[in-house]
C-alpha cells in the first residue's frame, strides 16, 4: 500500500517535472534575451546550491562548493579546448564526473566533521584549488581562459540561438536534477539524512551510518556542483579561478540558507532570486549592490529562518489531509 | 644563510600583522562563539581609518612621529563606533542560533561594509608613507631591512602580552574567561553577560583595525584589502585552534614563515602553501594544534 502512494507520489512528481521543464522551454523562445542568460545562470548557480541543500538536510554545510563548481567548469573547459569535445551534455556530464572524482578522496574524511569543523574543512579545500589555479600558467593564472561555442546533438547554433542553446540545455538538465533529487529527498535514505540532522547517534543506533550518508551526499553535492559549473562556464564563454574563491562559495551557502532545506524547487528560485537582486542592484545602485544583498540576506535570516521553501511546504501541509 | 635570515624576517613581519588580527578574530570566537566572516572588514576600516588620520595629521604640520598615535587612534575609533554598532545593533538578535547560521550573518555583514568602505572613501587607492620613512633601514649582514618591520614585530609581542596579561591577571579578564567558560554559570553568578559580549566584540573588533591601521603604510589601502585577510585570519585561527592566543601565535608564525618561505623558493605556491597547512592541520587536528580535542557529548 505505501509502496504504491509512493509510486503514485514519484510519478506525480516526474511529470510534473518534465511540465515545468516543457513550460520553461517554451517560455524561453519568447524571453528577452537578458532574462534567458540571467535564468540560465540561475539554473547553474542552483545545481550547486542544492548539492548545499542535500548537505544541510544531513546536518553539514560546505563553505567550499567553488571547489566543485571551480572543477566542473575547468573540467569542462578544458575538454572543449583540448579534447575538441563540444556537446553540451558531453561536458556537463564531464564537468559533473570530474568534480566527483576529485571530490572522492576527500569524502569519508569530510565526513568525520561537524559544525563549523565542516565548514571551515570545505572551505580550506576550495582555498587550496584556488591557490593552485591563480599561479598555474597552463590554465591561464588568474585571468582564466575563454570557451568558444558548444554543440547539441552534433549541430552548432546560430548566433541568434546559441543563447536559447545554453538556456534550454542548462534548464533541461537542471529540472531533470531536481526531479531527480526530489525523489531522492523523499526515499527512505533521503529522510534518514533529516533523522540524523535531528539526531544523529539515534540513527546510528537504529543501524545506519551517518559518516557514509554523509560522504554520498557530498559526492552527489560534488556531482551536481561540477555540472553547475560546467553550465556556468558554457554559458559565460570563460572561466577563472574566481570560481573557487571563498566568496564565490559564500554566495552559494546564501542561495542555500535563502531556500532553506525542505524544498528543491526553492534552490532554483532563490538562485534566480539572488540574480535579480544582484543584476537590478548593480543596475540602479552599481556601487551598493553587496549593501543590497547583506541587508537582503539578513532580513531573510531573521524573518524566515526556515528559508522561502518553508512558505510553499508549510501551505502544502496545512492543505494535506490529517 | 642570507636567504634563510630574508625568509625568517619577512616570515616574522607577516606573522606580527595577521597575530594581531587573528587574536581579535579568536577572541571574539572565544567569548561570543561566533567566527566573524566580517573581520576583514573591520581590519579595512582600520586600515582606511589610519590612512585618512596619518594624511590629516600631515596637512596639519605635525611632526612625523604623530603619525604612529594617528594608527592607533584610528583603530580605536573603528572599535568605539562600529563594534556597539554591529554587536548592539544586529549580532545580539542571532544569538544562541546555529554557529553556521551566525557564519551567514557575519557573512552578510561583511557584504554590507564593503560597500559602505567604498562609498565613505571611494575606490581610489590611498597610501601611507610616514610611518614607513620614519623608521628608515637596518643593515644585518650584506642585506638591507625596512626598520617599520621591526616595530611590527615589538609591536605584536607587546599586543600578544597585553592581552594575555588583561585576560589572565585581572579581574574583568578572570570574568571573560568565566564567560568563555560558561555563559550561563557567569550569568547566575551575577555577571552582565550582554555587557562582556559588547566589551569582547569591541576588543576584538580593536585589534582588526589596529592590525589594518599598521599594515596601512605597507599596502595600497583599496577595495578588496578585506577578502584575503579573512582567509589568513581563519587559517591562523583554524591552525592554532580556535580560542586559544598561544594557538594564535604559533599559527601565525606557521603562516607568515611558510609563504615567505614559498615567496623567495617557490613562488607559485605562495598561497597554496598557506591553505594547504590550514587542511592538513584540519585533517591531522581539527581541534587546532593547541587545543585538546573535546568528547562528544550525548
Amino acid at each position: 500500500m505505501t509502496h504504491t502512494t509512493s509510486s503514485i507520489s514519484h510519478t506525480r512528481i516526474i511529470v510534473a517535472g518534465l511540465g515545468g521543464i516543457a513550460l520553461l522551454l517554451a517560455a524561453g523562445i519568447v524571453m528577452p534575451k537578458w532574462l534567458n542568460f540571467l535564468l540560465t545562470l540561475a539554473a547553474a548557480n542552483g545545481l550547486v546550491s542544492l548539492g548545499i541543500v542535500l548537505l544541510m538536510r544531513s546536518g553539514v554545510v560546505s563553505f567550499g562548493q567553488g571547489m566543485v563548481f571551480a572543477l566542473g567548469g575547468y573540467a569542462a573547459a578544458l575538454a572543449y579546448g583540448k579534447l575538441g569535445v563540444s556537446d553540451g551534455l558531453l561536458l556537463t556530464l564531464i564537468g559533473g564526473l570530474a568534480a566527483l572524482l576529485f571530490s572522492l578522496p576527500f569524502a569519508y574524511l569530510i565526513a568525520r566533521y561537524r559544525g563549523i569543523f565542516f565548514a571551515m574543512l570545505s572551505l580550506s579545500l576550495s582555498m587550496v584549488l584556488y591557490g593552485i589555479l591563480v599561479k598555474s600558467e597552463v590554465l591561464g593564472g588568474s585571468d582564466g581562459f575563454n570557451m568558444g561555442r558548444i554543440t547539441v546533438a552534433g549541430m552548432r547554433p546560430t548566433d541568434a540561438w546559441s543563447g536559447y542553446t545554453n538556456y534550454a540545455l542548462t534548464i533541461a538538465v537542471s529540472g531533470i536534477i531536481a526531479i531527480a533529487a526530489k525523489v531522492y529527498f523523499d526515499s527512505t535514505r533521503g529522510l534518514l539524512a533529516l533523522a540524523a540532522r535531528d539526531n544523529e547517534i539515534r540513527v546510528e543506533y537504529l543501524g545506519s551510518s551517518v559518516r557514509e550518508l554523509i560522504a554520498t551526499n557530498y559526492l552527489l553535492a560534488a556531482f551536481v556542483g561540477g555540472m553547475g559549473g560546467a553550465l556556468a562556464v558554457m554559458a559565460l564563454g570563460h572561466i577563472e579561478p574566481n570560481f573557487s574563491y571563498w566568496t564565490t562559495s559564500g554566495e552559494f551557502v546564501f542561495v542555500a540558507i535563502l531556500a532553506g532545506h525542505h524544498s528543491v524547487l526553492a534552490a532554483f528560485v532563490a538562485s534566480a532570486v539572488l540574480e535579480i537582486v544582484r543584476s537590478f542592484s548593480s543596475l540602479y545602485f552599481p556601487n551598493t549592490w553587496q549593501l543590497a544583498l547583506g541587508l537582503f540576506l539578513l532580513a531573510v535570516i531573521r524573518f524566515l529562518p526556515r528559508g522561502i521553501g518553508s512558505l510553499w511546504e508549510a501551505r502544502r501541509k496545512q492543505g494535506a489531509p490529517s | 644563510m642570507n636567504l634563510a635570515l630574508t625568509i625568517l624576517i619577512d616570515g616574522l613581519t607577516y606573522a606580527s600583522w595577521l597575530f594581531i588580527v587573528a587574536l581579535g578574530l579568536t577572541l571574539v570566537f572565544g567569548v561570543l562563539k561566533i567566527l566573524n566572516v566580517a573581520h576583514g572588514s573591520f581590519y579595512a576600516l582600520g586600515a582606511y581609518a589610519a590612512a585618512s588620520l596619518v594624511g590629516w595629521f600631515a596637512s596639519m604640520q605635525f611632526a612625523p612621529e604623530w603619525s604612529l598615535l594617528a594608527m592607533l587612534l584610528a583603530a580605536v575609533i573603528v572599535a568605539a563606533i562600529v563594534a556597539p554598532l554591529c554587536e548592539r545593533g544586529l549580532l545580539r538578535f542571532f544569538y544562541g542560533r546555529d554557529e553556521v547560521l551566525l557564519v551567514l550573518v557575519t557573512y552578510a555583514l561583511f557584504l554590507i561594509l564593503e560597500d559602505v568602505t567604498k562609498l565613505i572613501w571611494g575606490v581610489n587607492p590611498f597610501y601611507v608613507s610616514e610611518p614607513y620613512a620614519l623608521f628608515g633601514s637596518v643593515d644585518i649582514g650584506t642585506q638591507t631591512y625596512v626598520g617599520y618591520d621591526f616595530l611590527l614585530v615589538a609591536v605584536a609581542v607587546v599586543v600578544g602580552f597585553i592581552v594575555w596579561w588583561g585576560l589572565n591577571r585581572t579581574q574583568i579578564g578572570k570574568i571573560v574567561l568565566a564567560v568563555i567558560h560558561s555563559e550561563e554559570i557567569a550569568a547566575s553568578m551575577g555577571v552582565n553577560v550582554s555587557r562582556i559580549y559588547t566589551l569582547a566584540f569591541g576588543a576584538g573588533i580593536f585589534l582588526a583595525a589596529l592590525g589594518g591601521a599598521l599594515t596601512a603604510p605597507m599596502i595600497s589601502v583599496q577595495p578588496g584589502v578585506s577578502v584575503g585577510v579573512i582567509i589568513l585570519s581563519f587559517a591562523v585561527v583554524i591552525i592554532g585552534g580556535l580560542g586559544s592566543i598561544p594557538g594564535a601565535a604559533i599559527g601565525a608564525l606557521i603562516v607568515g614563515i611558510a609563504r615567505s618561505a614559498a615567496v623567495h623558493m617557490m613562488p607559485t605556491a605562495e598561497l597554496f602553501s598557506i591553505y594547504l597547512v590550514m587542511a592538513v592541520v584540519l585533517m591531522f587536528r581539527p581541534e587546532g594544534l593547541f587545543q585538546r580535542a573535546q568528547a562528544r557529548k550525548i
